[in-house]
């Protein structure tokens, strides 16, 4: 028993021993690490769309006993609907304060705010709400009508702590004084925070009027271009699925058409909409901005993702399904449409499913064939008119949103999100469900 | 009769195909099914084909030919003093296009008689006032000689399109009387259908080479346009990108390419290693409940669309970088002046990207074929030293590849560097200053009011083709090494 032999036994770890070991446990944490910095990301951007985004569904709203007064809106007294369409939203402006000034009376409510001051509490959109209103029934002129009006983007700002009586000392926009009569009104219950649904269901609304854009109608224009996705990419993807993978002989022509196709999948989006413009718009002279050049345009770009995703489920069905049908006396058109397209039909809607989600959420073609800016303002009521009447869609109105300077804007933007983010979540869960369901293992 | 006369016409002679000629052939066997040649089922099929494609067919290239044919026409129409060099040829003629769109609308409306367009002696007046109150509107006050030749197009074409729309009804119903002689017992439907259907699913399957040859042709074609107007020299070995629509633009792609680069190589600095530790911990040291928590978690990162992370970028990240490193930040230094810079957009790309390298990387950790581990691990390495040592040098030519094909989604990505990138054109280091990028320039020059004669519009399609061909070119690359690799251990 000397002293070196026992430093040598296996029991006694040996300094280079110990440094693989901490080598081993610096590279195992390194691992965890990076798997959680990308968790953290993610949790990251859910928190931002959460925190950012949930406000913009709700929108202060202002409880106004507005009396429509025939001395403004219909002076010669005749209720003819074309001299009443003559008085334009400016002339509307004056009823809007009086009731204003009625409210503040009522509750006893005093305020050093000027005219202008006053009547921009509210949203710009009033008059023409009122106008509507009376226009929809001339006899309506002379009552007294409670009205819920979107109070101002700044004020909503203010109520939803985006600006504070400091941050606005020198805006032009709204004042400390504003700030101070809304808390009161809010006291009285004369505003308050409601649930938006016109953001939910409504028109964009043009650069002075953030309180009154909504995603409604771009939502609408996402759908037709869905549509027309779904209708174009759907038989012709599925079709050269099957023509590729259970007919067509291996040669020059059908390598071709498969290198083609999987290097369509990797192009660039952009470049895409690059096509549209030049094809579609400059040659083929289809209508700018519509829905149908949209889907068109997405079209090309979600066809390789289904011929891919088609092509593997097709492959997926064993060979043994086609000997037996064959056997049996099938024709091979028999056996591939009676027999191994149904068999495969769950992962080709798996894979459909996808490829929409992913034309759904894509924006930077949209923007060159013109689907953005404030384009659409009322529903489309008929199909041909969704697909051919200019529109944008969610992605590109998003983009629109968060392109002005607004802060309103904003989180409108990420309000949008939450609502996209809500369908590609459906469309994946329903594409995750599908496939754990229906998709079977030979 | 309109288009959708036709359409619906169809419809009904198809349906009518199907069972007339479904109902002769089983009445000549007297509903013995066992006598016929094919189910009855084919017969019908076969007799709705040959009244629908035929006419179909003759639909498509009527409508292309007439297009093409009315086009020369009315060209020669136009009297050659007219065409000046303020008003080139196309540009009349596109004139000449949106006039006789408007006189098909003001005829569908009924405002104004088709009959009274065609006879040349009738004066139109008051046309403009009639054409705006239907909403066209046109940029210049309608000249005598444009008037003549969009009556001219519209009586030809309402003309051209008729004859069309009866002849391809005349065909249907032909194709359907000659189907009815094919309802015999003996007639070999199925073969024939079989034979049509074959036909559309190659047809089918030959559209994508066309869509790509139409990408790649439509692209060439406009980015000559463009090389005609302005030098390619400038464009590829230029300085500087100055696009400016009174004349003199510099158009240079090189800046863009520098901008392009070096935010593609900050986010693959970010995903790289991100995604590759992720990759090689979840295949080889993961629990399975862990990994089958947090690789889809990982994937969640590619499927959300890239105006998310454009927003992120803009309205999130930059600020937060403005904090620390801008005007009066919390680090007291004064580098960054804009929010949006090579940073910005650069790291929140690499977040994007990093399940791109992790999925791909981790397939290919997995494909390393066991054996090569357990030599390892007989050898006395430890699992680090064999992930290093043995198991990454075997997966290296997929990671590769799988970096390259994260590049290429870098370097075509647009949203995230249009709303996080800036728009400044130069060649500049600091990471922390607002760059441009090919795609965002493409944007740019293609939005807004486009005149498809100018190179400061046409610049994008060059711009597009160079793009088309860095990416295509990386994604064969890419997927050349990968395949490469796979063969070695199958």
């Amino acid at each position: 028993m000397t002293e070196t032999s026992h430093t040598n036994s296996l029991f006694n770890v040996s300094s280079k021993t110990k440094n693989r070991n901490a080598a081993e446990r610096r590279f195992r944490i390194y691992g965890i690490l990076a798997i959680s910095i990308g968790l953290l990301m993610l949790l990251v951007l859910a928190s931002t769309i959460i925190l950012r985004g949930t406000s913009a569904f709700q929108q202060t709203f202002i409880t106004l006993d507005v009396d429509l007064l025939e001395s403004k809106l219909d002076k010669k007294g005749n209720r003819n609907v074309d001299d009443i369409k003559k008085v334009s939203t400016f002339g509307y402006s004056p009823i809007l304060l009086n009731a204003m000034k009625k409210v503040l009376e009522k509750h006893e409510i005093s305020t050093s705010l000027k005219k202008k001051a006053l009547g921009g509490i509210i949203s710009k959109s009033a008059p023409s709400q009122i106008r509507d209103f009376v226009l929809e029934d001339v006899n309506r002129i002379g009552q007294t009508v409670e009205f819920k009006f979107l109070v101002n983007g700044w004020i909503d700002g203010y109520i939803k702590g985006r600006y504070s009586r400091e941050s606005v000392a020198n805006s032009k926009f709204a004042s400390a004084e504003q700030f101070d009569l809304i808390d009161q009104l809010l006291e009285v219950g004369v505003v308050e925070k409601k649930f938006n649904f016109d953001f939910i269901f409504g028109a964009d609304a043009s650069d002075q009027r953030p309180e009154a854009a909504g995603i409604g109608v771009a939502m609408v224009g996402s759908f037709y271009l869905m549509l027309v996705v779904l209708v174009l990419s759907l038989p012709l993807g599925v079709a050269a699925s099957i023509y590729l993978e259970e007919f067509a002989k291996q040669n020059i022509f059908t390598d071709i058409i498969e290198v083609t196709i999987s290097n369509l999948a990797a192009v660039p989006s952009i470049v895409f909409g690059i096509l549209g413009l030049a094809v579609f718009i400059n040659y083929m002279h289809l209508p700018q901005s519509t829905p149908i050049v949209g889907g068109l345009v997405l079209t090309l770009m979600t066809l390789p993702t289904i011929i891919i995703s088609t092509r593997a489920s097709l492959k997926s069905v064993p060979p043994s399904i086609r000997d037996a049908a064959l056997g049996l006396g099938a024709s091979k058109m028999q056996t591939v449409f009676h027999h191994v397209l149904p068999l495969a039909a769950p992962g080709i809607l798996t894979g459909t499913i996808i490829g929409m989600a992913q034309a759904l959420g894509e924006s930077a073609p949209l923007l060159l064939i013109g689907m953005i800016g404030y384009v659409a303002t009322n529903m489309p009521t008929t199909i041909s008119e969704g697909l051919l009447s200019p529109n944008s869609a969610m992605p590109a109105q998003i983009y629109e949103w968060a392109k002005r300077a607004d802060p309103a804007f904003i989180e409108r933007a990420w309000g949008g999100i939450i609502i996209l983010l809500i369908f590609l979540l459906t469309m994946n869960t329903m594409a995750v469900i599908l496939r754990r369901r229906f998709e079977r293992r030979w | 009769m309109a288009l959708t006369g036709v359409f619906y016409s169809l419809m009904v002679l198809a349906f009518l195909a199907f069972f007339v000629s479904r109902f002769l052939t089983l009445k000549t066997v007297k509903g013995d099914i066992r006598r016929l040649h094919s189910r009855p089922v084919y017969y019908g099929l076969n007799s709705l084909f040959l009244t629908v494609f035929p006419a179909v067919i003759l639909l498509i290239f009527w409508s292309f030919a007439q297009a093409i044919l009315i086009d020369g026409k009315v060209k020669q129409q136009i009297p050659e003093n007219f065409i000046t060099e303020d008003a080139p040829l196309n540009l009349i003629m596109s004139e000449v296009d949106r006039l006789s769109e408007g006189l098909k609308q003001l005829v569908d409306q009924g405002t104004l008689s088709a009959a009274k367009i065609k006879n040349e002696d009738s004066e139109l007046f008051g046309i403009e006032d009639k054409l705006e109150s239907a909403g066209v509107f046109l940029s210049s006050s309608i000249s005598p000689e444009v008037l003549s030749a969009s009556r001219t197009k519209f009586a030809m074409e309402a003309f051209g399109s008729s004859i069309r729309n009866w002849l391809a009804i005349l065909v249907s119903v032909l194709g359907f009387l000659w189907s009815l002689k094919n309802s015999t017992a003996e007639f070999r439907a199925r073969n024939h259908v079989e034979r049509i259907t074959l036909f559309l699913l190659g047809t089918a399957a030959t559209l994508a080479i066309f869509t790509s040859l139409g990408i790649v042709l439509s692209m060439i074609f406009e980015a000559l346009r463009f090389f005609g107007m302005h030098p390619w020299t400038d464009f590829f070995f230029g300085s500087t990108w100055a696009p400016s629509f009174s004349a003199g633009s510099e158009l240079s792609i090189l800046p863009l390419l520098w901008g392009t680069l070096y935010i593609s190589f900050v986010a693959l600095l970010v995903s790289v290693p991100i995604g590759l530790y992720s990759a090689i911990y979840l295949s080889e040291y993961a629990s399975k409940p862990i990994r089958a928590i947090a690789k889809p978690l990982l994937e969640i990162l590619a499927g959300i669309p890239t105006i998310v992370y454009g927003l992120f970028a803009l309205t999130t990240f930059g600020p937060l970088l403005r904090y620390f490193f801008g005007d009066g930040g919390f680090l007291g230094v004064e580098w960054m002046s804009d929010s949006r810079s090579v940073i910005t957009a650069g790291v929140v790309m690499g977040m994007m990207l990093i399940p791109f390298v992790s999925s791909l990387s981790d397939d290919i950790i997995n494909a390393v074929p066991q054996t090569l581990r357990d030599g390892s691990y007989g050898l006395g390495a430890t699992q680090s030293e064999t992930v290093r040592k043995v198991i990454l040098p075997a997966a290296l030519p997929g990671i590769i590849g799988a970096i390259l094909l994260a590049a290429s989604r870098a370097i075509g990505e647009t949203m995230i560097v249009v709303l996080g990138a800036g728009a400044v054109a130069k060649f500049a280091g600091n990471p922390l200053e607002a760059l441009t990028t090919i795609t965002t320039r493409i944007v740019s020059q293609l939005t807004g009011d486009l005149e498809f004669d100018s190179p400061e519009t046409l610049v994008a399609f060059a711009l597009g083709l160079t793009l088309f061909t860095i990416t295509l070119g990386l994604n064969v690359l890419a997927l050349y090494i990968v395949r490469k690799y796979r063969e070695q251990y199958e």
